[in-house]
């Protein structure tokens, strides 16, 4: 299974790769988003909780312009239909995940190098701590992402629904990574922060195994 | 005819001994209620706000149930039932964001302050909207049934996150929270005998209230539909 | 030489309120080309969706069986072929790039002789490189046809095969479909009394309302 999702995910990757609709898009959606805030702020100084807040709701807008577009594009051009017949449910669910999984990665990596080089309070004294909740928060935002994103491909208004219908199920995704990015900025030990690193997994594996049983009733009309 | 009768008798006493019964320091008849420190005055609003948040979460969680109902049997009737639960529950959490902001500034001297359980019940809202929004952006009755249903089923299992974890793990203003050693007023039993059962009163009568206003909800729409299908066939 | 059987139990199906069909039972389990009927809007193309398990049943089920084993829904898909009008393959990659995707998601291996064959049939061999939006729309209907063949499926479900063909296009689609049904199930879904003269068992829908 796992390899016919893979396939389904070069598929998708092969496709970007050729006609660049997304990626474009999304580097320059980055750029804008981090220049509006740096525009907005000025020369204020603002504070290292601030800019972790702020970290976390550029990565929010950046997810909701690009990862419906896993299933949105299927939806649009018809193709839905052929992946119907040519992959179980699972399949075209696991597919979709790992093409999302890697784009939140990329996409966060660069806002999080953008961060540190643009926001003088964006200085993290615990790297360990960073990295796993960066690791483990960006695979729940892409989880969730994911299949809100297949609910909404079936419905009208897309693009606004998106963002309303994610919003609140990221949110406690959200304020517990926001939570861990400003413990790792204070360079909080590991010991301190197993609570909210225990939210972060639990979510993950909540949110992945309900999307997979989920998925077959949204898929199959 | 006559339990209506009854409920319209319970709310009122509910809502009259709520409002009008004095708060001294030494309850000495039956009608008085006992001082709580940090509540004082301010306790009263506790016999409304709870119950409009208790249901909230009730009409959620019946609206989850006939979604369940309905993805197992596709009846389209399980769906009807779960929309007008969710009406309610849209309601009470009004209500209840409201009753609390009102508790919060003169409790605490600010509307909104993001304690944990405003933003809960602030998040139960947003999931309310999205799920009504959802539904008016899809024509076909039944993916309208199914995509809904869906989402009720995702926005019940980060309920639990809101609800229980949250709560603990953020210092709040909120009675009950991690820093406040007061535990609340009902946890704690300050409140003496006769205001628990005024409270508990309030509890069993809006409860009782939501079960009606659902059953007339839910059964006026099946109605609607069914004249409409006359009206369709001619 | 494997045998295949479709069975339809008690098969209803709403919209809605609206009722499609009620109460279709049938069975075909013997090669050959049979054909679903009826009115435009009757649920032909409703019908023969929910048998390739696209869509679902309000109530009733259709049971697949392989060797008298059923087929469960998530295996389903490589049994079944299904060509219809609505379907769209990805234009950005060439005929080539799309069969080596679909075998690949499918999770068998890509036969390249088979594809090859099944292009020269259709004479667009000399085109499988190069990319499906430069295709005509005949060209495009043909490449649905190789897509539903590729895998050799069992069961082989035609949705309105001959629409928008010329009586020569509409010649080499009857002779596909007689060819296939030697070794496997066809079904047509369609209102042509050509296309319906090839069939040996015609479902009329108008029957189960």
């Amino acid at each position: 299974m796992n390899s016919k999702a893979y396939s389904l995910f070069l598929k998708d990757f092969k496709s970007e790769l050729r006609t660049r609709y997304a990626i474009n898009a999304l580097a320059m959606f980055i750029i804008v988003a981090i220049s509006v805030i740096l525009f907005s702020v000025g020369n204020e100084k603002i504070s290292p909780s601030l800019t972790g807040g702020l970290f976390w709701v550029v990565i929010f807008f950046t997810a909701m312009s690009g990862l419906s577009r896993a299933f949105v594009s299927e939806e649009e051009r018809g193709t839905a239909l052929t992946l119907q017949l040519i992959a179980a449910p699972s399949t075209v669910f696991s597919g979709k995940l790992i093409f999302n999984i890697i784009l939140v990665f990329a996409m966060n990596t660069i806002i999080a190098i953008l961060y540190s080089a643009m926001f003088e309070a964006f200085i993290i004294k615990n790297f360990a701590l960073f990295l796993t909740s960066f690791v483990f928060g960006n695979i729940g935002l892409a989880v969730s992402s994911t299949i809100i994103a297949a609910i909404i491909a079936k419905a009208g208004a897309k693009g606004t629904l998106y963002p309303v219908l994610s919003f609140p199920i990221l949110l406690p995704l959200i304020l517990t990574s926001v939570q861990l990015t400003l413990f790792a900025f204070d360079g909080i030990s590991f010991e301190r922060a197993k609570f909210e690193l225990a939210i972060v997994v639990s979510y993950d594996v909540i949110m992945l195994t309900a999307s997979y049983m989920l998925f077959d009733f949204i898929w199959k009309e | 005819m006559i339990w209506k009768i009854f409920l319209f008798l319970l709310l009122a006493f509910v809502s009259v001994a709520g409002i009008a019964f004095p708060i001294v320091e030494n309850p000495t008849r039956w009608y008085e209620f006992p001082l709580i420190p940090g509540l004082e005055e301010n306790a009263k609003i506790i016999f409304f706000h709870v119950p409009t948040a208790w249901l909230t979460v009730v009409a959620f969680l019946m609206s989850t149930i006939f979604s369940f109902k309905y993805l197992r049997k596709k009846n389209l009737d399980d769906d009807v039932k779960s929309y007008a639960a969710a009406q309610l529950g849209m309601v009470f959490c009004i209500l209840a964001t409201v009753t609390g902001a009102v508790w919060a500034k003169f409790a605490w001297g600010s509307f909104w302050s993001w304690d944990p359980r405003q933003t809960s019940i602030f998040a139960l809202l947003l999931i309310y909207g999205a799920w009504f929004a959802l539904r008016s952006s899809i024509e076909s009755e039944e993916k309208r049934a199914t995509l809904s249903a869906v989402y009720s089923m995702i926005a019940f299992i980060t309920v639990p996150f809101f609800i229980f974890i949250m709560p603990r793990i953020m210092s709040g203003l909120h009675p009950g929270s991690a820093d406040d050693t007061n535990a609340g007023p009902v946890v704690n039993f300050k409140m003496n005998g006769n205001m628990l059962l005024i409270f508990f009163l309030s509890l069993i009568g809006f409860t009782i209230l939501y079960f009606w206003i659902w059953q007339v909800g839910y059964k006026s729409i099946l109605l609607r539909e069914k004249l409409n299908k006359k009206l369709i066939r001619g | 030489m494997t045998s295949y059987s479709v069975e339809a139990l008690g098969l209803n199906k709403s919209f809605g309120r609206r009722l499609i069909f009620n109460d279709l039972q049938f069975k075909f389990d013997k090669a050959g080309v049979y054909g679903v009927s009826g009115p435009n809007g009757s649920g032909k193309s409703t019908l023969v969706k929910i048998i390739a398990g696209i869509i679902g049943a309000s109530k009733g089920k259709i049971v697949h069986k392989l060797n008298d084993k059923e087929i469960v829904a998530e295996k389903l898909h490589n049994h079944i072929g299904f060509v219809s009008p609505y379907l769209v393959l990805y234009e950005e990659f060439s005929v080539y790039e799309n069969f080596n995707f679909f075998a690949e998601i499918r999770g068998v291996k890509f036969n390249k002789d088979r594809i090859d064959y099944l292009l020269e049939k259709f004479l667009l061999f000399k085109r499988k490189d190069e990319l499906l939006k430069t295709y005509s729309s005949g060209m495009k209907q043909r490449v649905k046809f190789i897509f539903g063949l590729m895998h050799s499926p069992n069961l082989l479900i035609l949705d309105e095969p001959t629409s928008n063909l010329d009586d020569e296009g509409k010649n080499s689609i009857f002779e596909l479909v007689q060819e296939e049904g030697q070794n496997s199930i066809v079904l047509i879904a369609s209102n042509e009394k050509s296309d319906l003269e090839l069939c040996s068992d015609i479902i009329y829908l108008e029957k189960y309302k």
